[in-house]
């Protein structure tokens, strides 16, 4: 066979595919929006990884200090940093002031000048949110003038917020608690390599990405397919001008390959202008800028060759069940039943590639990462191979209903194959997210536990800045908006001599703030407690009797102490027993009201106040961060979660949702196109059905049974094998197999409400179609 | 133009315009109980448009149309649908036949659309079929049989639910003279005995030659051509 | 028609008197026209003369004479050489209608009045013809067919004058 022969017969496809009128346009174009989308989300994924890699280096170029690094004198290339995080609504922003002791010292990246005190850069985001409405409260807080933005450069994503501010006599705030260093350089590169993933997140990361990945290659199959039964004639009338059949599927080769490589340019128009977008949107709190979204070239290579070679295949493949005969598509009365076993060998095949792997998921056993993928892979085919069969089997035994109900199921009976790869996409999607969310809902255990704190009481606590009075302050967050009740605790040790052995651990607090920590019988200031009960007061009992003189200890209490000051346990001691405090430690020692606690004392206090905020009052937790910043702008009070959860984990949970929103959006897209493609060839017996008075709810409910059984079947299916398949990964890494119904209703539900959505969405075409124009001979 | 007595389905002075083209322009229809009438004329003179707006598929612009004593214009969408189902019947040239519906399933359709049981319909549907001479073709599939054969077991459907009208838009359009013929003389014979009254477009003088009677559409305007002679 | 060579055709399926010729002829053929026996008397005198059929036998009865006639060898060549000879196509020139379509549109008449009535006397024609079809048997229906066709023939011809003419007419008057 030629050369010549070949590329004649090819490019005679392409033109088939490209110049056939309007008709041949709108499917040319359904194919390639269909092929495009696909690609689009192809390089989206191949190009993650680098811009997640991308994150992480700038991360670490205006890296500024770390726990336990070493201290460096000050210089003229040295520069104060104070972390002075802060959160608005729900949102992190990042915030720094700094202090440059020298005129060589570092800048942060992307920022040109030093702000100078009470002045701050700010980057894009956070000036426009600054600017808006909304920050107003933010505006209060962050009150520096602004001076200039922070470059692309210094920032991680494009929706960031983050300030640099400028300060003064920052030196002295390093001794307090606020966290900060004294730097000569920006980004550190003792950091050291980040953990090694956790085998178990490493395997969710591998399945996400084949559960994601997988529908989208159906897709592709499906979309290269549109158009078909018109093809297939034209490939008739082909064969009847004299072309062979090795020349007609060459002709189809072509055909599929125009399409697809059109798919491949706007899939790329698609790329890139989602990879604008990606600068405006911010999902799940991570947003990138677009340059980040580089598809790794090898990986963009492969996806330009295997993304037509598959629509190649699928094309021929599909020529191989159906004989183009001159005088069109042959009349086969009905093709050949559909073998089960085969298609039974791919899901046990997924099975037998994982089973080796069973339990390894405990004590850093590691997964062959080939075999998770090769066998989810083919689990999940599997469902796209068992699917056909099981529409075949079901439909053909489905027995006599109404008018709409034999319309539907006799179609669906003449061609189950359609209706089969209709459903495929999103039978494969939910099969795959009904395994994550097991494995999810499995591990979740490991990966989240439930803080201590007990929000009911509590909701948010705040520091008293070193050195100041409790009482003001505490009046300061009471006077807050949207605080109902604040409750202070102040702390120090006391040791039993100076070189201390045993410690007691004193708390004071007036006697409202007191009832949080211990059950009082009746409490007046100048009282004093024993707080008894907590597992923690192992040497209280015994320094807890009047008469013990006891030490100020200067090594735990920080540079108020002073080693000099003594105490004696007084009388009047009455008990009390310990509860746990909001957050949820139960203390034990002494109990002391201001009124009995000596001034000398006082300057070894350290306060914590506990705020309990009505949540019925808008913003009530910026207004505590806004009095926390007024007190002191490195300070950064705590909003209690009753859940925490590992930062990573929640990643991934959050990827597989928007990845599955996506996926999900596409196949209802790509399965409204085939529903309109499919309406539009019926077009003229649905006009003629009106004509003679069938009642267009009998004609919409058939064309909703027409996709509802197949959807439910396939969604039965899907839920079978996701089921299967998330058992096996649960038992892979050790943890009980449970199946968690909530979360395989909501992912079915969601399949099915993806399809009630797209009958919906035809249903004003199949009106349309359905009117008696339809009958005019063209 | 006087409606004669007695007419079951009358039209007056219609008006239809499909975009730039005027479909019709002031044709008058009336129809007997039991009579055969041909719609003749060229081709895009407004013969299809006609019997469309009689059967009450399409509104026209203007004018009106009485069926039985019932003014159809005035009828809603849903009054019109239950009127094609019960009291009309069609044939088409091609693609009117469900093709995933056997043939004797297809034949029984209207009679299900007007809420028969699937047993009696398709009892009552083969028996229609027998008429024809299509018995045998109830199990097979519109696919699977001939032009002639497909016209006929639509020709059965049109008749099944035993309308006072059957509206017939080129029935033998796609047959060969042999089989057109055949279809016209079962339809017609058909349509006699029952008392059927049969409106049928044609271009085709030997097919119209099955007619009582026929009307002359040229430019949209119709001409009763027994009035005239 | 060639009677003579119909006639000689009746012949070829066996021996027959002359009054069983001219029934069996308009049985077959002589719808509208019956055959007078003198035509079949002469015509089978010519043939006898031309040596087609010879005399199998004559019969003395109370009627006319009875001969029997039977084909000869050359008598079953002459059938089929006629039989395939094709027949000459006739040019129908329909030259009354032409003069009519014609004149109306030189006189600004309404061509199409013309059309309309001569179809529906034409069809007034094959609705009878469609009729005795219908009731008749097959030679009936065969005949009549090709009635139709010719009558059927007319009108497709008068549709395509009268829209060939309108264009004609436009081409001349402008």
């Amino acid at each position: 066979m030629s050369v010549r022969q070949w590329s004649r017969d090819l490019g005679m496809g392409a033109r088939f595919a490209l110049a056939g009128g309007r008709e041949g346009w709108t499917r040319a174009l359904l194919t390639a929006v269909g092929v495009g989308l696909g690609v689009a989300l192809l390089l989206l994924t191949t190009a993650i990884p680098g811009a997640l890699a991308e994150r992480d280096r700038r991360e670490e170029a205006r890296s500024d200090h770390t726990f336990g690094q070493q201290e460096i004198p000050k210089a003229d290339d040295t520069l104060i940093v104070v972390d002075s995080d802060t959160i608005f609504r729900d949102r992190d922003v990042r915030g720094r002031m700094l202090e440059p002791e020298g005129p060589k010292a570092p800048l942060p990246p992307g920022v040109s000048a030093f702000p100078a005190d009470g002045e701050m850069v700010v980057s894009p985001a956070l000036k426009e949110l600054l600017a808006s409405r909304d920050g107003r409260l933010l505006r209060e807080r962050l009150d520096y003038r602004i001076t200039g933005a922070i470059g692309e450069q210094g920032l991680v994503g494009s929706q960031e917020l983050a300030y640099y501010a400028g300060g003064k006599g920052l030196a002295e705030r390093l001794e307090g608690p606020a966290s900060g260093a004294r730097i000569d350089s920006f980004g550190n590169p003792d950091l050291g390599s980040p953990d090694p993933w956790d085998p178990v997140l490493l395997l969710l990361v591998l399945v996400v990405f084949v559960v994601l990945l997988m529908p989208v290659a159906v897709f592709i199959a499906a979309a290269v397919r549109f158009g078909g039964e018109r093809r297939d004639r034209r490939l008739a009338a082909l064969r009847l001008v004299g072309s062979d059949s090795r020349m007609t599927r060459r002709i189809a080769a072509g055909e599929a390959l125009a399409g697809s490589v059109l798919g491949l340019v706007l899939g790329t128009g698609f790329f890139l202008l989602g990879r604008q977008l990606a600068a405006s949107v911010e999902v799940f709190r991570v947003s990138v800028f677009p340059s980040y979204l580089n598809p790794s070239p090898l990986l963009a290579v492969l996806v330009a060759l295997a993304v037509p070679a598959a629509a190649v295949l699928v094309t021929i493949l599909a020529l191989r069940g159906v004989v183009i005969e001159p005088l069109g598509v042959v009349r086969t009365a009905r093709p050949a039943r559909r073998r089960l076993w085969w298609r039974l060998l791919l899901p046990l095949g997924g099975l037998a590639l994982l089973y080796p792997m069973m339990g390894q998921g405990d004590d850093g056993g590691n997964f062959n990462q080939y075999l998770v993928v090769g066998g989810v892979m083919l689990l999940l085919i599997g469902v796209t191979a068992l699917l056909p069969w099981v529409v075949e089997t079901v439909v053909a035994r489905l027995g006599s209903g109404g008018v709409a109900w034999q319309l539907a199921v006799r179609r669906l009976q003449l061609s189950s194959g359609v209706a089969a790869r209709m459903v495929n996409g999103i039978a494969v999607a939910v099969a795959g997210a009904i395994a994550l969310q097991m494995l999810f809902a499995g591990v979740e255990g490991n990966y989240t536990r439930a803080s201590q704190y007990d929000v009911s009481r509590a909701q948010m606590s705040a520091d008293v800045p070193e050195g100041s009075d409790a009482a003001p302050v505490a009046a300061q967050y009471r006077d807050t908006e949207g605080v109902r009740k604040v409750t202070t605790l102040s702390d120090f040790h006391l040791g039993d001599r100076r070189e201390a052995d045993a410690l007691i651990q004193i708390t004071v607090a007036d006697c409202a703030s007191l009832r949080e920590v211990a059950k009082l019988p009746d409490c007046r200031d100048g009282d004093l407690f024993a707080a008894k009960g907590s597992e923690y007061d192992g040497d209280s009992e015994r320094l807890a009797v009047p008469g013990t003189r006891l030490w100020a200890e200067s090594e735990e209490s920080g540079r108020a102490g002073d080693r000099t000051v003594t105490w004696t346990v007084p009388r009047g001691i009455r008990q009390a027993e310990s509860r746990e405090d909001p957050t949820g430690y139960e203390r034990g020692g002494l109990l002391i009201t201001p009124g009995a606690l000596p001034g000398k004392l006082k300057a070894l206090m350290s306060t914590r106040l506990f705020l309990s905020v009505d949540p019925s009052v808008p913003d009530a937790y910026d207004h505590v961060r806004n009095t926390a910043a007024r007190l002191d702008p490195t300070s950064q009070p705590m909003t209690w979660h009753s859940i925490e959860s590992n930062d990573r984990y929640a990643a991934i949970r959050t990827g597989l949702s928007v990845g599955a929103a996506c996926v999900l959006a596409l196949i209802g897209a790509s399965l409204l196109v085939s529903q309109l493609e499919q309406l539009r060839e019926r077009r003229k017996l649905l006009s003629s059905l009106v004509a003679f008075g069938t009642r267009r709810r009998t004609l919409g409910l058939s064309v909703l049974w027409q996709t509802a059984i197949p959807i439910g079947l396939g969604l039965l299916l899907a839920a079978a094998v996701g089921m299967a398949l998330g058992a096996v990964l649960l038992r892979m890494t050790n943890t009980s197999v449970r199946v968690d119904w909530p979360s395989v209703l909501s992912v079915t539900g969601i399949g099915a409400g993806v399809v009630l959505v797209v009958t919906l969405l035809s249903l004003p075409p199949l009106l349309k179609l359905m009117r008696p124009d339809g009958l005019r001979t063209e | 133009m006087t409606i004669p007595a007695g007419s079951l389905l009358t039209a007056q002075d219609l008006r239809k315009v499909y975009g730039p083209t005027t479909a019709l322009d002031g044709a008058c229809f009336s129809i007997h109980p039991g009579e055969v009438v041909a719609v003749m004329g060229p081709s895009g003179s407004g013969k299809s448009t006609l019997l469309h707006c009689l059967a009450g598929i399409v509104m026209p612009d203007s004018g009106s149309i009485t069926y039985n004593g019932r003014e159809v214009t005035a009828m809603s969408d849903a009054e019109r649908s239950a009127l094609r189902r019960s009291e009309f019947g069609f044939v088409f040239q091609f693609g009117q036949l469900v093709p995933e519906l056997t043939c004797v399933e297809n034949v029984a359709l209207p009679l299900r659309l007007n809420g028969s049981s699937r047993k009696e319909a398709e009892r009552t549907a083969l028996a229609w079929m027998e008429r024809l001479e299509v018995d045998d073709l109830r199990k097979k599939r519109p696919g699977e049989v001939s032009g002639g054969q497909g016209q006929r077991v639509a020709v059965a459907r049109s008749l099944v639910t035993n309308p006072r009208v059957v509206f017939a838009d080129e029935p033998t359009g796609a047959l060969d003279s042999f089989n057109g013929e055949r279809v016209m003389e079962l339809l017609t014979d058909a349509a006699r005995s029952a008392n059927t009254a049969v409106v049928l477009v044609t271009h085709e003088a030997r097919v119209a030659a099955y007619s009582d009677r026929e009307i002359v559409v040229r430019d949209g305007k119709s001409r009763d051509m027994e009035r005239v002679v | 028609m060639s009677i003579g060579h119909t006639l000689l055709g009746l012949l070829e399926s066996g021996p027959r008197h002359g009054y069983d010729l001219k029934r069996a002829f308009d049985e077959k053929f002589g719808h509208d026209r019956p055959l007078h026996y003198g035509q079949v008397y002469s015509t089978m005198s010519r043939l006898l003369k031309n040596g087609l059929v010879e005399v199998d036998g004559i019969e003395a009865g109370d009627g006319p004479e009875r001969k029997r006639y039977a084909i000869t060898e050359a008598g079953v060549t002459d059938v089929a050489r006629w039989l395939a000879t094709p027949e000459k196509p006739e040019p129908y020139l329909q030259s009354t209608l032409y003069t009519k379509v014609v004149l109306a549109l030189l006189t600004h008449r309404d061509a199409g009045d013309i059309l309309d009535t001569q179809r529906s006397e034409h069809l007034r024609s094959m609705r009878i013809l469609t009729d005795r079809k219908r009731k008749g048997d097959l030679a009936d229906q065969l005949i009549c067919d090709h009635a139709l066709f010719h009558l059927e023939a007319d009108l497709r011809w008068l549709e395509l004058a009268a829209a060939r003419l309108d264009k004609l007419r436009e081409a001349v008057t402008r």
